[in-house]
């Protein structure tokens, strides 16, 4: 199991190089000049050449990449002062820290990301399981058939509708908000409650499907014949057995849709005015501020690929055979 | 006897097991066959049997170069092709043929049995005369099949019928020799029988060689002329049938061959020798001889000496065993009980 | 004259798919004694497996049939009901299958699995389960059991799997084991140990024992009496000596011939039954294995397919066939030994 989670770990790393490395070269593949546009109208070629130091873009681009990386765990000396480790840089834009940045945005983003996933997978594997228990009974039907409309929607439809509805029209939901978990969850909870619905809405009705489905080929398998043969009520073979044999494909996809989740953000954000890194994200792209950039990539995938590795962890713990290899 | 069609000697082939912390690398090996020595004879059917996990159907892929070898030479008709290319195997290939254990998934169930048949004959651009359809219709025929379901696909077939389709498209070629890795084991007892019977018309109208690789001793004892008993990677014994089945002289043929029931209730009971413990793992194989961790007879001598595939005193030419304390040629037939848990 | 331990009396099972409804089992009575050995033999589709299910209550009501009686210790099953199925199962009448790598579950470790029926039929406390679970470990010969029972079962060989299986079904000492193909999936050496251990425990606890097998060897071995199965029927019934020493139904002839042996002379050929066996939406009328007969002709014209032949006597050595029985004499002296 350490082997394991040291191998996985090892190879997150150099997964984490690789993108971070790509990002800043595709950035200077780009024809445009970034401190062309922060120098301003009254450019002259001494200023940008002051600009472009400050910037720490006057140096060639592997050296960069050198500094930028090294930074992450040393530190780094900048004009506008010392950045302390782990430093991600300034903003190009607003000077402003892009670690504190993120800091900043990145709660809302994951709350979205985590609070919905509960909310779908508690959702979708439920009804999955009702599904598969009351196989081509009226139940079954109705789950397949919300499932599938389900599946079949957008966020930015479902969320303005929704947000119009319950929000502006009846004021059954608060508009969503982001508030601090530590200081005051039930606000937490209530401002984002409107974006984990409609996320749920669309996931829900996948994990529905997948759940059903793993749950039937289970249930036909030979040793939940066995478990029935040695005596096991039809509670304990359907909940010891079956589901947890039909829960290894189910957190794998899992893992995938964290995934997605968290690079839908950007569209989630927009949709529900919400401020996390995704908006930042955007920014970034617009204002070629490349710092803020390789910080959002890199914090994203940091979450991804730790994710991942949980994801994992839990495959290996739900079935052993993962365990030995 | 006829000129050697099939001679492998020294045939080895192990797999590789990755692993490793950050970089993989090979850290063990199975030693899937480890230096078999075997010949087959124009026309003759050759057993090779053994207990899973003993190498036969790697031997039976290495003698039709779907495997490459690790050492040792495979040659057919006198030329070693253990290395041979792709392209200096094609010519090769019509000749030795492969019939498979699962008829259910050896089909591909989207072609017609027509399609399935004619496949080697247009991959190979062979245009027999009269045309590939009526050779089609033929090779049913030969097989015991309607010539008028060319049309059908398989799952219109029972298992029987589908295995016969198998050996139709193995035929297609004419081949001289083929190797039929247990081809009737997952059929019903009734149809082995017409399989069994349909292989042994083939060997003996056409002249096809066989090697017939099976666990059922029973079926290679009715098939095969010249039977090899393999054991973890080695051949431990090799023999003409009457003298393997009647004076087998390794300690785990005799065991193999003591373990079979039998629906025999007139018989006098017969001796029964009842092996401890299962087959030890192919990746680390027991040093000396392979079989001493399960052998009754074993000494200090058999973990430091392996014993080499020789004619014992006593033997016919060309049954040899690779035994350092072989079975007594002449004490079979008798009541010994030899079950070590009988003994207490 | 006592009844049977178990008493199966016109058991019948059809299950209804979209091809139409499946004759899998038609009118089948047998009894099993207690320390006894009934070994039920057939290929592929004969219903051997179907009537087993059906005395555990294992099949699912929603897509099958099943009328009849089953009567185990003087307790109906066939309309029992689930829950007095579920306190039979694993307790008085445990089940071995085939294959045990597929049939044991990959999740939990084998001490669990014993231990779990352990206290499902005896509320047992977690730690008096798994003390259990390694003294039964250790009956049925695997070695370090006390280390062992925390393993997964793909952690076994298939052989040490099969006894895992052994020692799941006998936690609770049952008095009814059903061993469906219990040695299919194994090499020859290991069946042979399976076999023995059965036999071993058997006589040690008693226990009756249904022995479902497609291998005519292992029934002589194994079993005490031999019910023979051809599409969900009895066709032949009797001891092992009197089945399969004096066959008399013509496909027990057919299995006998068609099966290669290693103590017959070696040139004797092997004889198949000719045909595949019927399907199980259209079963032939009559008796159902008139199609492949060869010796329906001597019957009497339209005897065959006319109306099904009982299974007669009803005790002892019994046939379901409508010759006479000198015509079956002669016809396994004169035809059929010789193969054999």
């Amino acid at each position: 199991m350490y082997r394991f989670l040291i191998r996985r770990i090892l190879g997150a790393v150099v997964i984490l190089l690789i993108i971070s490395a790509v990002t800043f070269f595709l950035f200077f593949a780009i024809p445009r000049d970034p401190a062309r546009l922060a120098c301003g109208k009254l450019c002259t070629p001494e200023s940008l050449e002051i600009v472009r130091h400050n910037m720490g873009i006057d140096e060639p681009v592997f050296l960069q990449y050198w500094h930028w990386l090294t930074a992450i765990f040393t530190g780094r000396d900048f004009t506008y002062g010392h950045c302390d480790a782990p430093c991600l840089g300034y903003s190009f834009v607003n000077q402003e820290p892009i670690f504190n940045a993120i800091v900043d945005r990145f709660p809302t983003t994951l709350s979205l990301t985590i609070g919905a996933a509960v909310v779908f997978l508690f959702f979708g594997v439920g009804a999955g399981m009702v599904a598969a228990a009351r196989q081509g009974r009226a139940l079954d039907k109705i789950a397949s058939s919300a499932s599938l409309l389900g599946a079949s929607m957008q966020i930015y439809f479902v969320g303005v509708l929704a947000t119009w509805i319950l929000v502006d029209q009846t004021q059954i939901l608060q508009r969503p908000t982001y508030h601090d978990f530590t200081a005051n969850p039930v606000a937490w909870a209530s401002g984002l409650l409107l974006p984990w619905l409609v996320l749920s809405i669309i996931f829900t009705a996948n994990y529905t499907r997948m759940t059903r489905s793993s749950m039937v080929e289970q249930l036909s398998e030979d040793y939940v014949r066995t478990a029935r043969a040695k005596g096991m009520s039809t509670r304990t073979v359907f909940l010891r057995f079956a589901w947890r044999g039909s829960m290894g494909p189910i957190v794998t996809i899992f893992g995938v849709d964290l995934g997605v989740l968290l690079g839908g953000a950007i569209i989630t954000e927009q949709t529900f005015s919400l401020h996390g890194i995704g908006e930042l994200s955007i920014k970034a792209v617009e204002n070629q501020d490349l710092p803020m950039l390789l910080g959002v990539v890199l914090v994203s995938a940091t979450a991804i690929v730790l994710f991942n590795i949980v994801v994992d962890a839990v495959y290996a713990f739900i079935d052993p055979r993962v365990r030995l290899n | 006897m006829s000129e050697p069609l099939l001679e492998m000697s020294g045939l080895t082939k192990h797999f590789p097991i990755m692993g490793g912390l950050i970089v993989k690398r090979q850290v063990a090996q199975v030693h899937a066959v480890d230096g078999v020595d075997l010949t087959v004879h124009a026309g003759e059917s050759v057993g090779l049997v053994g207990e899973s996990g003993c190498g036969k159907s790697t031997t039976g892929r290495l003698a039709a170069r779907l495997l490459e070898p690790t050492a040792g030479t495979v040659r057919y008709r006198g030329r070693d092709i253990a290395h041979s290319s792709r392209r200096e195997l094609k010519p090769i290939r019509p000749e030795i043929q492969m019939i498979f254990q699962d008829p259910y998934s050896s089909l591909n169930p989207r072609q017609t049995v027509g399609g399935i048949i004619r496949g080697p004959m247009e991959v190979n651009g062979i245009a027999p005369p009269g045309g590939r359809n009526a050779r089609v219709r033929e090779l049913l025929e030969i097989v015991g099949l309607n010539p008028e379901h060319y049309n059908r696909f398989p799952h219109e077939f029972s298992g029987g019928q589908r295995q016969r389709i198998g050996i139709a498209r193995a035929l297609a070629l004419e081949p001289k020799l083929i190797i039929a890795d247990e081809p009737v084991s997952a059929l019903d007892v009734s149809i082995q029988a017409q399989v069994v019977n349909l292989l042994q018309a083939l060997q003996r109208d056409l002249g096809i060689a066989f090697l017939f690789i099976a666990h059922d001793l029973a079926i290679v004892r009715h098939f095969s002329q010249r039977v090899a008993v393999m054991y973890l990677g080695k051949i431990v014994e090799v023999a003409d049938r009457d003298s393997l089945y009647e004076r087998p002289r390794h300690p785990y043929t005799h065991a193999l061959l003591s373990a079979v029931p039998e629906a025999d209730v007139t018989a006098e009971p017969r001796e029964r020798i009842r092996l401890a413990g299962d087959v030890p793992s192919p990746i680390d194989p027991p040093s000396g001889c392979r079989f001493r961790t399960r052998c009754w007879k074993a000494q200090d001598r058999c973990a430091t000496e392996e014993p080499p595939l020789v004619r014992l005193q006593g033997n016919r030419d060309g049954h040899l065993t690779a035994c350092h304390f072989p079975e007594d040629p002449t004490s079979h037939g008798g009541n010994v009980i030899l079950d070590p848990a009988l003994q207490h | 004259m006592t009844t049977p331990f178990l008493s199966v009396r016109d058991l019948t099972v059809d299950f209804h798919t979209e091809d139409g409804v499946v004759h899998a089992v038609d009118g089948l009575s047998f009894d099993v004694e207690k320390g006894t050995t009934l070994g039920i033999v057939g290929e592929s589709g004969s219903g051997k497996s179907v009537t087993n299910l059906a005395i555990l209550g294992l099949h699912n009501p929603a897509h099958s049939r099943i009328t009849g009686e089953i009567t185990l210790d003087g307790d109906e099953l066939v309309r029992a009901p689930k829950s007095q199925l579920e306190r039979l199962r694993g307790n008085k009448v445990a089940m071995i299958f085939q294959d045990p790598l597929t049939s044991l579950s990959p999740y939990h470790s084998v001490g669990r699995q014993i231990g779990e029926t352990f206290r499902k039929h005896t509320g047992a406390s977690r730690k008096e389960a798994r003390d259990r679970a390694v003294e039964m470990l250790r009956r049925v010969g695997i070695p370090h059991a006390q280390t062992r029972v925390d393993d997964y079962p793909h952690q076994f060989s298939g052989g040490m799997r099969q006894r895992v299986m052994i020692a799941m079904a006998l936690v609770c000492d049952p008095d009814l084991l059903i061993a469906d193909e219990p040695t299919t999936a194994l090499d020859v050496t290991v069946q042979a140990q399976i076999i023995d251990l059965l036999k071993d425990l058997q006589q040690q606890f008693g226990t009756a024992i249904i022995l479902i097998t497609h291998d005519l060897g292992v029934v002589a071995g194994a079993a005490h009496e031999v019910l023979v199965m051809y599409a969900g029927r009895a066709v032949e019934r009797g001891t092992v000596r009197e089945v399969l020493g004096s066959p008399r139904h013509p496909y027990t002839w057919g299995l006998l011939s068609s099966m290669p042996r290693l103590h017959a002379p070696v040139d004797v050929p092997l004889v198949p039954v000719r045909g595949t066996p019927p399907s199980l939406i259209n079963v032939p009328p009559g008796c159902p294995f008139h199609p492949r007969c060869d010796f329906q002709a001597l019957a009497g014209p339209d005897m065959c397919r006319g109306e099904r032949p009982e299974l007669s006597p009803h005790r002892g050595h019994g046939d379901a066939c409508y010759l006479t029985p000198a015509q079956k004499q002669d016809i396994f002296i004169e035809q059929i030994k010789e193969h054999l």
